[in-house]
């Protein structure tokens, strides 16, 4: 199925390859899109202060950047540097806040959560016979591999590379010295910024050889004739190595160049710029004397190598090759058919399998013997969202049930000081609950009562009056129903209780 | 003169020590002379083969170096169904889940034996560590891939049929790593899936943890050797007929890195 297939109809719609691509690089977008359009669902920031796309775009640059000859960019070291960013845009939030902004943006980038960690798209082409169909497209930006060192980095893909970077998928070569004729034009013609981006990016194409590199000495190291020493390492390493001639003479004068405008520059943030440029550019080149060194011993790990690995004989009888024969054919089946060879496979590859049927004994022992540790397999250890305990309640249901009953007023508005003493009366503790209710009467939200549509309203109002009570001092406060006119509502905007019952005269008071 | 239960508690003996996949001749003077007996004695070792069959297994060898290696059949109780084995993992991708742990096997073994020849010199040792076998099956990958781009076709799958999506595509797919909050191994990662298969089949005897470099190294046992030979191999081959798969690959073996694809996936690193 080609992509693109013109449909067999002549008047049939038609989907050309184009659509498809330009789709998927649009898909590539969506995520930061995405940012900004949850960002308003987070419970723990108001988070409106912050540019989730921009942070995403920085974090991406701020991995790309880091791409190194081993390892990419671990989480830490990407969020420490793109702090300062997130920083700036809300400069009066604390640390922490900013810490899981930029956390939260690139957990989203990694997309954490899902089993593949990664985006999917979906989108149409046509079939053979012109009929529409739909089709998924995974992708991801950021991906998490494992170091040398067995530590977990993060790299950009070329997805992300290529639609958000904005570096062209094209012949590592060819991009290297579009790369460098934008900078130095970029240079010439003052535009430091672009400049900048250009220079990252040279800096990012020039890692590619010295992973491909490490690559075939990884591969040497395994079985020297898995790689081909006799056109393909040579070609390479004679490639790198004028590319790194070339690119040692384009830096030295993208140097003096931009020193220049550094030295030259009456603005402070171009002179803060170009500062920031010269140090990509050192820092490029140092990069340059790292792969150089790597490939003159490139030669030598060959020649080690072929000591080490000695050569068998050949063949002595008729095998099944492994690798060619069995694991790239499934590779290459869809799933479904592929899980048959692979089960076959496992079912006779695994041996005996010898369940244990542990003994009665043996169960207590089992039981009291202390926990083992945790196999680094297992499932993900949850972290609880612990949210804090609630107080115990100070009153009961049925004290709850008394205030509600002792409240339900007639017509007739009643002092402070009566319903204290009919409180104390049914239960000591009451009182405490009569007083705290009748204070929050004093002002009991008849905007929203009026909302509700209610008809009625418990107020309280302080008439002078001084309280006399054992426990409780203060002002005697009248407590009443007010009837709300919802029909005066409209035109007549006075929410606070005092204005309401002024104009109204509807407190007994 | 050994009487008939006496015989048959050795051979049921016999089976039982090949049972036991890390106890070997070598370190056991009652097993060596078991073995010693299977080969001199054709009366015990037709018992011992009858014993096996009677359980459900096949004997693939009975040597000094390895001990008796039995291999479950079909339906046997002693099988291990790969159901069993990927139990943890989600409902909802089962399929592939299963798929990549059993294509986690056949790419150790795949690396373990590079070339046809390693399988038939029982004298060859493999080593295999978790990071060559992702590094490996991410390589073959990005080969087909690298195919699939050249011949123009669409491998993106159907939104109606995602059980058609090439099994490539899934491994790809899948992270090589995942942080976590506690620095364990995420449990869906190719990383992880590998690394379970090479403690399976430790735990089965069938290699030897040599140190934790490369996410754990490990080298194979002749046990291993024996069982992806005589059985494992053959019967995955068997499967790929079925499906009318056929590749005829040069003898010296097809095992190779090539180079970087025109595009610098940084995953497959």
């Amino acid at each position: 199925m080609t992509e693109g297939t013109e449909p067999g109809e002549p008047d049939g719609p038609t989907v050309d390859a184009a659509l498809g691509r330009r789709l998927k690089a649009l898909a590539c977008t969506a995520p930061v899109h995405d940012l900004d359009a949850r960002k308003g669902r987070l419970d723990w920031v108001d988070a409106s202060a912050y540019q989730m796309s921009e942070i995403a775009l920085t974090i991406i640059d701020q991995v790309t950047i880091r791409m190194d000859f081993d390892r990419g960019a671990d989480h830490e070291e990407v969020l420490r540097r793109s702090l300062p960013f997130v920083a700036a845009q809300a400069p009066d939030r604390p640390r922490e806040e900013h810490l899981r902004v930029a956390k939260w943006v690139m957990d989203n980038l990694i997309n954490v959560g899902t089993q593949d960690r990664g985006f999917a798209a979906t989108y149409g082409t046509f079939d053979a016979d012109g009929r529409y169909e739909r089709r998924t497209w995974p992708f991801k930006l950021l991906v998490e591999s494992f170091s040398t060192e067995g530590e977990i980095y993060l790299r950009s893909t070329d997805e992300a590379i290529n639609v958000l970077v904005g570096a062209l998928d094209t012949d590592v070569e060819s991009a290297q010295e579009a790369t460098e004729t934008k900078l130095a034009n970029l240079v010439r013609r003052g535009r430091l910024s672009d400049a900048q981006l250009a220079a990252e990016a040279a800096r990012w194409r020039t890692v590619q050889y010295a992973d491909q590199l490490r690559r075939l000495l990884d591969a040497t190291r395994r079985d020297v004739r898995s790689v081909d020493w006799l056109n393909e390492v040579p070609d390479l390493v004679e490639d790198a190595l004028a590319h790194i001639a070339a690119r040692h003479r384009a830096e030295t004068a993208i140097l003096t160049n931009i020193t220049q405008a550094r030295d030259e520059s009456e603005s402070s943030a171009r002179k803060r710029q170009a500062a920031s440029l010269i140090t990509i550019v050192r820092d490029c080149m140092q990069r340059h004397g790292q792969l150089q060194a790597r490939l003159l011993l490139a030669g030598k790990t060959f020649r080690a190598e072929q000591d080490r690995q000695e050569f068998s004989a050949p063949a002595r009888r008729v095998m099944i090759d492994l690798f060619g024969q069995l694991l790239t054919p499934t590779l290459s089946l869809s799933v479904a058919d592929a899980a048959r060879v692979t089960t076959a496979f496992f079912g006779k590859g695994t041996g005996l399998w010898v369940r244990g049927a542990p003994r009665l004994v043996d169960v207590i022992y089992m039981l009291l013997a202390p926990p083992a540790d945790r196999d680094d397999l297992g499932e993900a250890v949850p972290e609880p969202d612990l949210i804090p305990a609630a107080d115990p309640a100070v009153f009961s249901e049925e004290q709850w049930a008394a205030i509600d009953q002792l409240l339900a007023l007639g017509p007739v508005p009643r002092r402070l000081s009566g319903l204290l003493a009919e409180a104390r009366q049914t239960d000591p503790e009451l009182p405490q609950l009569v007083g705290l209710r009748v204070l929050h009467l004093l002002d009991p939200g008849i905007t929203t009562a009026l909302r509700q549509g209610d008809e009625s309203i418990l107020l309280a109002v302080d008439d002078g009056a001084v309280l006399s009570d054992e426990e409780f001092g203060g002002a005697d406060l009248l407590v009443g129903l007010v009837a709300l006119d919802t029909g005066r509502h409209a035109t007549d905007r006075a929410p606070t209780g005092e204005d309401t019952r002024d104009e109204r005269g509807e407190v007994v008071a | 003169m050994n009487s008939v239960a006496d015989d048959a508690t050795d051979a049921g003996r016999l089976l039982a020590l090949g049972m036991r996949p890390k106890h070997l001749p070598a370190r056991d003077a009652v097993y060596a002379g078991l073995v010693r007996r299977y080969h001199e004695d054709d009366a015990f070792a037709e018992l011992v083969r009858a014993f096996a069959e009677g359980l459900g297994i096949s004997m693939l060898a009975v040597t000094q170096q390895s001990g008796a290696v039995p291999a479950p059949r079909e339906e046997s109780p002693f099988e291990l169904k790969i159901d069993e084995y990927a139990r943890r993992t989600a409902l909802g991708n089962r399929g592939v889940d299963k798929m990549l742990h059993g294509l986690a096997h056949l790419a150790v073994a795949a690396l373990s034996f590079p070339r046809p020849d390693d399988l038939a010199n029982p004298a060859y040792v493999g080593y295999v560590a978790v990071a060559e076998v992702d590094a490996v099956l991410r390589d073959a990958c990005a080969v087909l891939e690298r195919r699939a781009v050249e011949a123009e076709e669409n491998q993106d799958a159907l939104d109606t049929a995602p059980e058609l999506e090439r099994a490539w595509r899934a491994y790809t797919r899948r992270p090589a790593a995942a942080s976590t909050k506690d620095g364990r191994l995420a449990p869906d990662t190719t990383r992880a899936i590998i690394t379970k298969a090479l403690r399976f089949l430790t735990d089965q005897g069938f290699l030897v943890f040599r140190n934790a470099e490369d996410g754990g190294s490990y080298r194979t046992t002749p046990r291993y050797q024996e069982q992806v030979r005589e059985v494992a191999a053959s019967a995955a081959f068997r499967e790929l007929l079925d499906l009318e798969v056929v590749s005829i690959t040069d003898p010296s073996g097809s095992l190779a890195v090539v180079a970087e694809p025109a595009s610098v996936d940084g995953a497959d690193v």
